[in-house]
């Protein structure tokens, strides 16, 4: 106990005495840890994030897709395949069990106008039933109702990017006309904000209408009753492979494929979803964790260096030691406590530097960073670490020293 | 009979340089008992110096024995020898060896940082060891402060911290001018007086004088075993 106190403070003078070498060779652990903490945080958050995004879809959400979305070979690809239509949907809502709710949309581009203001964005065509299975609450004013779908009322619902392109930021559109391809329609309500989807798209940036409307007065009458994907709220996870089973069990025979054909459409996951994106993530989190240990690995390298030439500028303190009864581990102990104080010193300014780094990332770039406690201390005992496996060799050599040609070294 | 702090039989030690085997110590018989201020002296190359970092414990005989203070250590380990040396034996160098950039009170604390004193005591005897080589007040000064004559002082104060039963000078005036190598000679003397066995190795007759026995080396052999009258140097 002692002599690791005598030791550590030995170490930590012997660095005072050369504090711009010690910084120096400090330095790159400084930067290695840095890295470690800055990259794993960029990583964490993107996960985070990417985690949040996929959850404002909706959680427990199946999405049916027309088309070939999910099978090999060469197919027609979209609108080869017979599109989904909203009697599916409707059939799926009365025949499959353990589901909260069914929706569905039919999508187009337009411009949409109010007052000066004009805006291109995104028109959904959606059912009553869209915002609760979206998971989606108004902050003004109403989603669209049974009678205004019922009547194909011209009445829209907008997404927060619209109402703040055409309105400004936080005014309240509803009961303003805004014109879609040239129709009016009337604000009805404004949809709370809920960001970008996993795929980078804002979600917020379209302008909802009933169903009924968008198929007879806005997008065309050419197909009609059918639609662009079905979504299907499950009641909960467990559920959702019998729920997933029953869906294709229904289209297949709705849609008379025989037994052994493929299906002509596609059902995707929520969870899927996010297990495809997370994994993606995580390959890209432990790449640059893998980058920025390199780094960490260079430092390591940068202090056995320094400590190799301390130990021979040092030869004859080393043999006054040993010559006043000093034992090869009071010399291993006092090299490698160098070591690991540079080193360990080296972790704690990286951490601090790490975590400034990441707030000045997230300031700048706008990418959401995450510290995680595990990284800090991961990295500040791999520093630790690096100071012990780089140290050893040169304390060693130290230690191995002949007393006597030690202290007639110049 | 007086305890013998240095019994050696048949030492000998054989370097090998090369392909060349050299003989430093041919068998050296060798008896020094408590109290006594012996100087080994000799041309350069007669061994004298090997002799020294022999007794020291610094090196291992290749042959013979050497028991130190009734103890055999010509065949213990390095560790054991590190114990030795820090319990039993003070060291005086020719060029001080002290720690650069290290206070004197520090670099006379260091024996005791590898020795059983419980910290606490430490500064305290390090400090009175300076005051005894009558540095007190210069605790702080750095080996740049100081004089080579108080360099040496703090190097004797550092050997003397431990209440070695033995202290082994090599060549303590050889980089110092007269009048200070009278002074530090003095302070040896004293040390002497308080009982202290001193062993010096020196190539200069007038310091070889302060001593009360002369052991002349030739060739790795004591040739001459001289006891005499010390008489004080004077410049």
């Amino acid at each position: 106990m002692k002599l690791w106190l005598v030791t550590l403070r030995l170490a930590l003078r012997s660095l005072q005495r050369n504090p711009l070498r010690s910084g120096l060779t400090s330095l790159g652990v400084i930067v290695g840890v840095g890295a470690v903490i800055s990259m794993v945080s960029l990583g964490q958050g993107a996960r985070a994030a990417l985690q949040e995004q996929i959850a404002s879809v909706g959680t427990n959400m199946v999405m049916v897709f027309p088309g070939t979305t999910t099978t090999a070979g060469a197919r027609g690809g979209w609108g080869s395949a017979k599109r989904l239509t909203v009697d599916d949907a409707r059939a799926i809502e009365r025949q499959v069990q353990g589901l909260h709710g069914v929706s569905y949309h039919r999508r187009d581009v337009a411009q949409v106008q109010a007052g000066g203001a004009n805006w291109t964005t995104s028109i959904w065509g959606v059912p009553p039933g869209y915002a609760s299975v979206r998971e989606w609450p108004v902050t003004a004013g109403e989603f669209i109702t049974q009678s205004q779908n019922d009547t194909a009322a011209k009445v829209c619902v907008l997404g927060a990017t619209v109402a703040g392109m055409l309105f400004g930021e936080g005014v309240d559109p509803v009961g303003a006309t805004i014109r879609v391809k040239d129709v009016p329609f009337q604000v009805i309500g404004l949809l709370k904000a809920k960001g970008q989807s996993a795929y980078g798209q804002d979600q917020d940036d379209a302008v909802f209408i009933p169903f009924t409307t968008a198929e007879r007065k806005v997008l065309g009458t050419k197909s009609l009753g059918t639609v662009d994907m079905i979504q299907a709220s499950v009641a909960s996870a467990a559920e959702e492979p019998y729920a997933i089973e029953q869906i294709t069990d229904l289209l297949r025979q709705r849609r008379r494929i025989q037994p052994g054909q493929d299906d002509d459409f596609g059902i995707r996951t929520v969870a899927e979803m996010a297990a495809a994106a997370d994994s993606m993530a995580r390959v890209m989190s432990n790449l640059l964790l893998a980058i920025a240990s390199i780094s960490l690995l260079v430092g390591g390298i940068g202090i056995m260096n320094i400590l190799l030439v301390s130990v021979t500028e040092r030869t004859r303190e080393i043999g006054i030691r040993m010559a006043v009864g000093a034992k090869a581990r009071h010399i291993l102990a006092q090299f490698l406590c160098e070591a690991v104080a540079l080193s360990a010193l080296g972790g704690v300014a990286g951490i601090a530097v790490g975590v400034g780094v990441s707030h000045v990332i997230s300031q700048v770039s706008g990418w959401p960073t995450l510290v995680s406690p595990l990284a800090v201390v991961g990295s500040f005992l791999f520093s630790a670490a690096v100071g012990v496996f780089f140290g050893f060799y040169p304390a060693r050599k130290a230690s191995r020293l002949n007393p006597i040609a030690a202290l007639r070294h110049d | 009979m007086k305890t013998a702090v240095i019994l050696t039989r048949e030492l000998t030690r054989v370097y090998q340089a090369g392909d060349v085997a050299v003989h430093a110590l041919r068998g050296v018989d060798l008896r020094i008992d408590a109290g006594e201020y012996v100087a080994v002296m000799g041309p350069s190359g007669c061994g004298k110096s090997t002799l020294m970092n022999t007794l020291g414990c610094l090196d291992s005989p290749s042959g013979g024995t050497y028991e130190l203070l009734g103890q055999d250590v010509s065949r213990l380990s390095g560790d054991e020898l590190a114990t030795v040396r820090n319990r039993t034996l003070g060291f005086v160098f020719q060029d001080f060896n002290l720690l650069p950039r290290t206070t004197a009170v520090e670099n006379v604390e260091l024996p005791l940082l590898y020795g059983t004193t419980p910290p606490a005591e430490q500064h305290a005897r390090a400090r009175a060891a300076l005051a005894r080589v009558g540095l007190g007040g210069r605790e702080a000064s750095t080996p740049t402060q100081l004089s080579g004559g108080q360099q040496q002082r703090v190097a004797i104060a550092r050997a003397l911290v431990t209440e070695p039963a033995l202290l082994l000078a090599d060549e303590p005036t050889g980089n110092l001018d007269s009048q200070t190598s009278i002074d530090i000679l003095a302070l040896l003397r004293e040390q002497h007086a308080r009982g202290l066995t001193i062993v010096m190795v020196t190539h200069d007759n007038e310091v070889g004088a302060q001593a009360e026995r002369i052991l002349l080396m030739r060739d790795g052999q004591v040739v001459e075993d001289r006891r005499q009258t010390p008489r004080t140097a004077t410049a």
